[in-house]
């Protein structure tokens, strides 16, 4: 053993509470980094994929025949021809793989096929000839609710049901569906691997719940099917179901051929899920003095043909259906509706965000009612540690700032007055069509609170391994990257816990490591980052108790200032650990929806200003300033970056975002009709952030993904509301809802 | 179907010879036979603008346009923008301003920010903005894309 004396004392760069740059930015700056969209094959098919162009559709016959006859068509697969399970689903397997007897919504896949080339698929799937039988589609949630097609039923009930107050404010709201429009679509690779089994490279947030729903549906042993981490270009919610990863597997298997699939953008619209569609119904009393003595809710949302998580969310709408206020009386009954209309699920606040337009609306019609400062109202009824939750009781255990964020809110400094004369800044922008004389300015405030981590007794745990190398340390993770910036939070995490500098992340595929459950729920920084920090903490203490040293850093391990073991011997043995990591435990809920369902909390609040033309129902959303329950901010850069990002959202959601329907058909599903915010649609922001210690992520961090889209939307429709004097009961808001009330 | 053209493509300073059916994208072309797949697709009819690249130095969207007419173009795309392992302005202010998350989106704001700034380095914030708004991100709210590319403008400045 060599020993070398007189050690430097040096802090590891890059540890927590820094801002390291992202490792991924250099491959992503230089076109070099890989999507799923890149991905290639020796021998590599392409797959397309055949879809009901009806909403609801008896399927009398199918026809591959023609496509076959197309020369270098490889294959066409149909229900017939799915080896296992003819279903599945992220929470209840009800989604045919390829619809057999039955279409139930626009864009259900019925058939896939595999050429040689792209073009041949196209035409190929062109080719096959589907005898569809239209049915009448079932796209009314209302009557769906009627004929009792649900997915799930919730009803919450605490407290005394028999209290009234002095005042009471009603309201009905509507979110409209947004769509997560991760900038790239759906791809994958899957690859044979001769021996019966297959490698699937496929855009995901979750890559073992897609393994076990390809092992099931393809009939095969656990061990065959590997899922790849791959990259992806965003996700928002829209990557947590399968949808091309069994049908590319099944290809692979039957041709024996690597094969590739891309979806086209309009073929994304159909291939993911959306945000649930909500309809809500409000009733809140208080008394003189503002404080919340009663809260009845009603929540409906469109589920759409399959269930996905829609019981989940539903879940989640129903829980924080009161938002971040105390309430000691409530009554609160939601229903996830089956239809024929698109499948909705996971995006970005899941349940979360549509009943906050809606209780915070109601919020804003009290302070009216009661002629109160909107803020005075809510920090008198703020829901803070120690408090139970209104709705399941559930008594706030971790930190919860609320009055501390309605406080920053009001702290911060409004813009100048008045409109801009620049055009692009008006309401409308660069068409020239608002005057600065007729347009007015409002300023308005939303709170909103979001579960952290998958709740209702969900056995929800990431593991995570910490390995040392030549280098320094490797954290191997199967927790997706979708560009939030986990590979740099990890990495963070790691070097902070073993007092070393390099540090790296390494996605491995399902079969090198355990779950690390999805990149959802603002969960990962917590959950995958919980898992490295305690597998770094027990390396770190095996090394030094193995060396009997005291510290640890990247020259190795020193005792006293003598160098008793350098990192060359340290990286010739065999150290790593493997952790999982648990959250606390939660349970599903009683009858009256009672009980500890959640494992953590964070909120945050909104302050936005626009400027509206209400003649003609335009509006420019200048500022969205926000305070947020952070816990720590282990990266700031990054969680700035999230709050900006997920702010954006947010105001699409409030004024521009939504799949319009018509009788189950999608009708607007391209970026020319779906419309996206660009940079002048993008307010400014300023936004502060709350720390404080006590949560059980990783030094006390909280995940910090989904809050700013929760009450960014609702802060956005007050301040129109504040402008234009209109009732604002709907998001998104359209021109016609202001000018044309 | 009309039968394949040989032409040749320039890229980035390098000579591509490609068999392309007419009808075929550049952006295809630049994906699948010059194997250049940094220029991402988002939305395939001209409205995100990831696949923005540089045609003799103007900024165009590569999804728009048929490889057929592009030869005798000079082609930049993003895999061109650092000279010899060094990283372009662009690239070096969007990675310590974090000017991308998922970065999907990148590659086509690097080539539109390139652009605009090599013709027009002293644009003002706001002219940037507007030049910026032709491209779509999903991740970021824009706002660290603008202050990099700010950041950039003011290291291009002669």
């Amino acid at each position: 053993m060599s020993t070398r004396t007189g050690r430097k004392v040096g802090t590891p760069q890059g540890v927590v509470g820094t801002s390291p740059l992202r490792p991924d930015g250099i491959p992503k700056l230089q076109g070099r980094f890989e999507y799923a969209q890149d991905l290639a094959a020796e021998g590599m098919l392409w797959a397309a994929t055949v879809r009901s162009p009806h909403a609801r559709a008896r399927i009398a016959s199918i026809d591959i025949a023609p496509a076959l006859a197309i020369g270098g068509v490889h294959a066409c697969l149909t229900a017939d021809d799915v080896p296992g399970r003819a279903t599945f689903g992220l929470e209840h397997p009800d989604q045919p793989v390829l619809a057999a007897q039955e279409a139930r919504f626009w864009g259900e896949p019925v058939a896939v096929v595999a050429a040689e080339d792209l073009d041949t698929a196209r035409r190929a799937a062109a080719a096959i000839e589907v005898g569809y039988e239209p049915l009448e589609a079932l796209t009314d949630p209302e009557e769906a609710n009627r004929r009792d097609e649900v997915f799930r039923r919730m009803r919450i009930r605490r407290g005394d049901q028999s209290v009234r107050g002095a005042v009471v404010v009603e309201g009905e709201y509507e979110v409209g569906m947004q769509d997560q429009a991760p900038l790239g679509t759906e791809a994958g690779l899957a690859v044979p691997d001769g021996q019966g089994g297959v490698d699937l490279y496929a855009t995901s947030q979750y890559v073992h719940v897609d393994q076990e729903q390809v092992v099931a549906s393809l009939g095969l042993r656990p061990d065959q099917v590997r899922s790849h981490p791959t990259g992806i270009g965003g996700a928002f919610g829209a990557r947590e179901d399968v949808n091309l990863h069994i049908h590319l597997c099944m290809l692979a298997l039957h041709t024996g051929r690597p094969v590739k699939m891309v979806y086209r953008r309009s073929e994304s619209f159909t291939g993911h899920v959306h945000r649930h569609p909500a309809w809500l119904r409000y009733r809140h009393e208080a008394d003189r003095d503002g404080r919340l003595v009663r809260v009845e809710a009603s929540v409906v949302l469109d589920g759409g043909a399959y269930a996905s998580t829609t019981s989940a969310v539903l879940a989640n709408a129903c829980y924080f259906a009161v938002g971040p206020y105390t309430c000691d009386s409530v009554a609160v009954d939601g229903v996830g509706v089956r239809t024929n209309n698109p499948p909705c699920g996971a995006m970005r606040g899941f349940g979360a965000v549509q009943v906050c337009f809606g209780y915070e609306s109601q919020m804003d019609r009290l302070a009216h009612a009661l002629e109160m400062d909107p803020l005075t109202l809510r920090e008198i009824n703020a829901l803070e540690t120690g408090h139970p939750l209104a709705t399941t009781g559930q008594v706030i255990q971790t930190p919860l700032p609320t009055v501390e964020v309605i406080k920053s809110l009001q702290a911060m400094p409004l813009p100048e007055a008045g409109p801009s004369d620049l055009p692009t800044e008006l309401p409308g922008g660069s068409g020239l069509t608002s005057e600065p004389q007729h347009v007015t300015r409002g300023v308005g405030y939303a709170l909103g609170i979001k579960n952290l981590g998958f709740s209702e007794g969900s056995d929800d745990y990431a593991q995570a391994r910490v390995r040392i190398t030549d280098s320094g340390a490797v954290v191997e993770t199967a927790a997706i990257e979708v560009g939030q910036g986990l590979v740099t939070v990890l990495a963070q995490i790691a070097r902070s816990a073993l007092g070393i500098s390099h540090v790296e992340v390494a996605h491995v595929d399902t079969s090198k490591i355990d779950s690390a459950g999805s990149t959802s729920a603002s969960r990962q920084t917590q959950v995958s980052g919980g898992a490295t920090l305690e597998a770094a903490q027990r390396l770190r203490e095996r090394i030094l108790g193995q060396f009997d040293g005291d510290v640890l850093d990247d020259e190795g391990v020193w005792r006293g200032d003598t160098l008793v073991t350098p990192w060359t011997a340290l990286a010739a043995g065999d150290w790593e650990e493997t952790v999982t990591f648990r959250h606390p435990p939660t349970t599903m809920t009683d009858d009256n929806g009672q009980g500890v369902a959640h494992a953590d909390f964070a909120v945050a609040g909104h302050r936005a200003v626009v400027d509206v033309d209400v003649e003609l129902g335009l509006v420019k959303v200048l500022r969205v300033d926000t305070a947020q329950d952070v816990g720590l901010a282990l990266n700031p850069q990054s969680v700035r970056g999230q709050i900006e990002g997920g702010i954006l959202q947010g105001v699409g959601l409030a004024v521009m975002e939504e799949l319009v329907m018509g009788e189950g058909v999608i009708l607007n599903p391209t970026f020319t009709d779906y419309l996206l915010p660009t940079i002048l649609d993008a307010p400014e922001v300023e936004a502060l952030l709350i720390e404080q210690e006590g949560s059980w992520g990783p030094y006390g961090a909280k995940g910090v993904g989904e809050p700013p889209t929760i009450s960014s939307t609702a802060a956005v429709a007050a301040a129109i509301r504040a402008a234009s004097g209109r009732e604002i009961e709907r998001v998104p808001v359209r021109p016609q809802d202001i000018a044309l009330p | 179907m009309i039968p394949p053209r040989d032409i040749t493509l320039l890229v980035n300073g390098r000579e591509y010879s490609v068999q392309v059916e007419p009808r075929k994208t550049l952006a295809d072309t630049i994906r699948e036979d010059c194997g250049l797949t940094g220029t991402h697709l988002g939305c395939e009819h001209g409205v995100c603008g990831a696949c923005t690249i540089l045609i003799d130095g103007s900024p165009v969207r590569s999804c728009l346009l048929f490889a057929v007419q592009c030869q005798g173009t000079a082609i930049e795309t993003v895999e061109g923008l650092a000279t010899d392992g060094v990283l372009h302005p662009l690239q070096e202010a969007f990675w310590e301003h974090h000017g991308l998350q998922c970065g999907f989106c990148t590659p086509g704001f690097l080539m539109l920010a390139k652009g605009a700034l090599d013709e027009d380095p002293s644009l003002t914030r706001d002219e940037l903005r507007e030049v910026l708004s032709s491209n779509l991100c999903r991740c970021t709210g824009y706002q660290n894309i603008l202050i990099a590319v700010e950041a950039a403008a003011a290291r291009m400045r002669p």
